[in-house]
């Protein structure tokens, strides 16, 4: 009896698990697996695939687009994660403040993130238009002659960081908002006896209380920066596209222009890696500055 | 307007405001916040604006010399051109379908693994499970290859299933649905065992109906990600048939790339077809869009 009631129950296990296993083990960890094996092949989907060893690390390894991909995430990290975390704390600290009309703020603030980033690189590619474009407009009006943006290869790139802050805002203000409301009130109403000034409570308590969202902000936006892709493929002019390329952008033009499968699954695995060491070394490092409590 | 904001807040008015919160504050400092809000609202919601302006010009109104805002005249001239150049209806009809149909899929198996994963107890549970969240970490690049080389040897480019179907086994919304199951009660499952249900008619019945948030997140977070789709319609989906929005509408702004002039207004008319649907469901679905995104930061 308890062996039928055994079988029953595995019966029903696989019931419930059988459709989504058998679609993760087809769809994602079969493909995981396939890639990493293409990293040792040539394979131009029209011939059999060659194995070719470790050839296709070696090409990376000299291929200068792709350092100068890397290069341009660089670029991109170092203004796009101070200038997305540091505007969407404050707006964070604005959103929370007890105001009439704030629920209007903050869906405006949102409404970027839920837009497909095909519109909003279209949208700002025509924002930044040099000459009718609204943005150099505006700069005109205080007298700034704005750059020729995505047309120049040495501009395109900040084009494309600011884009992509004004897009990621309302998703990290949200992440900090939830920060925030997660403060116990009980810290605040120490330091109001203790007679702490705004400036220091916004230091000593809401600051130090924040850090776990910041650090979670951080890791995602970091992961985020390594794969941007979309604003990359669609916002820059062709000519100016060497100014920007990036890593994704190469996956894509080898695999699918190229047909260079071994090459993209390659170039991917070494994403992977540089992403996965990054976010290893930012939990190895967290304690120094992450605080749980006061 | 604010009407409808206040009753479907972002976040509910924030039932434990930190207490030094309560006072707003002497009138200029609150003047003064009110002036950064509407500086960053309107650097949030101008471009769109801008967009919907764009997309009511003709093509000789786009070259001012100052910005207009209010096209004069207001003209359908490029939402006509646009119907010329794609069938529009049929690629709204892509789109819903793939959405709906992913949508659908997705959150139904989702939720059927995790009740195998939250109400089910049996060995390797724990291990299994962890494999999911694993695959959660994959960069999507990783696998997007070997998934085309999949389904091009199913005879699958070009076709719904090749669009829909790769995308349908995603572990998150399994992680988010379980998250909510596990805090179901056992009473409640026991008493409807006793009552001679059995496995399915309590998930149909009992846990479903009882995690209507957490399946509304998912289901709205889902709609997004599906609407708004790039990488994988670009490989799969290049013909008019089964091709979706944001394909059509980037091969659109592609298309007139090195014809001197870029019909901007025709591009802006095809950027409000593809973001209007979203924005509705987002003005509808705030909080769940909230949730949904907040719940994929956490998850990491």
């Amino acid at each position: 009896m308890a062996g039928n009631r055994g079988i029953q129950k595995w019966g029903w296990v696989l019931c419930f698990l059988a459709p989504s296993l058998a679609g993760l083990l087809v769809f994602v960890l079969g493909p995981l697996v396939y890639s990493l094996r293409l990293t040792f092949y040539e394979w131009n989907l029209l011939s059999a695939p060659v194995y070719v060893g470790l050839d296709n690390f070696v090409n990376l390894y000299h291929d200068a687009d792709f350092w100068l991909a890397f290069r341009h995430t660089l670029t991109f990290i170092v203004f796009y994660i101070p200038a997305v975390l540091i505007l969407a704390l404050g707006t964070a600290l604005l959103l929370n403040r007890p105001l009439r009309g704030m629920p209007f703020f903050r869906a405006a603030v949102f409404v970027p993130v839920v837009s497909s980033w095909v519109v909003v690189a279209l949208m700002w590619k025509w924002i930044f238009n040099p000459r009718y474009g609204l943005l150099n407009w505006l700069l005109a009006q205080v007298g700034i002659t704005g750059p020729a943006w995505l047309f120049d290869p040495d501009t395109a790139l900040y084009a494309i960081i600011i884009a992509s802050v004004w897009k990621d805002i309302g998703f990290v203000t949200v992440m900090f908002l939830g920060g925030l409301q997660g403060i116990s009130e009980s810290y605040y109403e120490a330091a109001r006896i203790d007679g702490a000034t705004s400036l220091g409570r916004l230091r000593f308590i809401t600051l130090p209380l924040l850090t776990p969202t910041t650090f979670f902000a951080l890791i995602i936006s970091l992961i985020n920066s390594f794969q941007i892709f979309e604003q990359v493929w669609l916002m820059p002019e062709s000519f100016a596209s060497r100014g920007t390329t990036v890593v994704v952008e190469q996956i894509v033009n080898h695999a699918f222009r190229y047909n260079q499968m071994g090459y993209a699954a390659t170039m991917s695995w070494v994403l992977f890696a540089v992403i996965l060491t990054i976010t290893l070394v930012q939990f190895r490092f967290q304690k120094r500055w992450v605080h749980y409590d006061l | 307007m604010s009407d409808v904001t206040e009753t479907m807040t972002l976040n509910r008015p924030v039932s434990h405001t930190p207490s030094w919160l309560h006072r707003s504050g002497p009138v200029v400092l609150q003047i003064a916040q009110y002036a950064i809000l509407i500086v960053l609202a309107l650097i949030m919601l101008v471009p769109f604006i801008w967009t919907v302006s764009t997309s009511f010009k003709q093509q000789s109104g786009l070259m001012t010399a100052t910005p207009e805002f209010i096209p004069d005249p207001v003209s359908l001239d490029a939402y006509r051109t646009l119907s010329d150049r794609m069938d529009i209806p049929r690629l709204i009809f892509n789109s819903f379908f793939v959405t709906i149909v992913g949508t659908a899929g997705q959150v139904v198996f989702a939720a059927m693994a995790a009740y195998a994963f939250s109400r089910m107890a049996w060995r390797g549970r724990d291990t299994v499970f962890l494999l999911y969240l694993a695959t959660q970490m994959i960069p999507i690049q990783v696998i997007i290859i070997p998934q085309f080389i999949l389904i091009r040897h199913f005879g699958w480019v070009n076709t719904f299933q090749g669009l829909i179907i790769p995308g349908l086994f995603n572990a998150f919304g399994v992680f988010l649905l379980r998250q909510s199951f596990l805090t179901l009660p056992r009473d409640l499952e026991e008493a409807a065992f006793i009552d001679g249900a059995n496995r399915f008619t309590v998930f149909w019945r009992v846990v479903l109906p009882l995690s209507k948030p957490a399946l509304a997140t998912l289901t709205v977070f889902d709609f997004m990600a599906l609407w708004n789709a790039y990488l994988w319609p670009l490989f799969v989906a290049r013909k008019e048939d089964v091709m979706t929005l944001p394909v059509a509408l980037a091969n659109l702004a592609g298309s007139s790339r090195y014809q001197g002039s870029v019909e901007w207004n025709v591009v802006m008319a095809g950027a409000v077809i593809t973001i209007l649907p979203i924005l509705i469901v987002y003005m509808f679905a705030q909080k769940w869009f909230v949730r949904g995104v907040t719940f994929s930061g956490i998850k990491g």
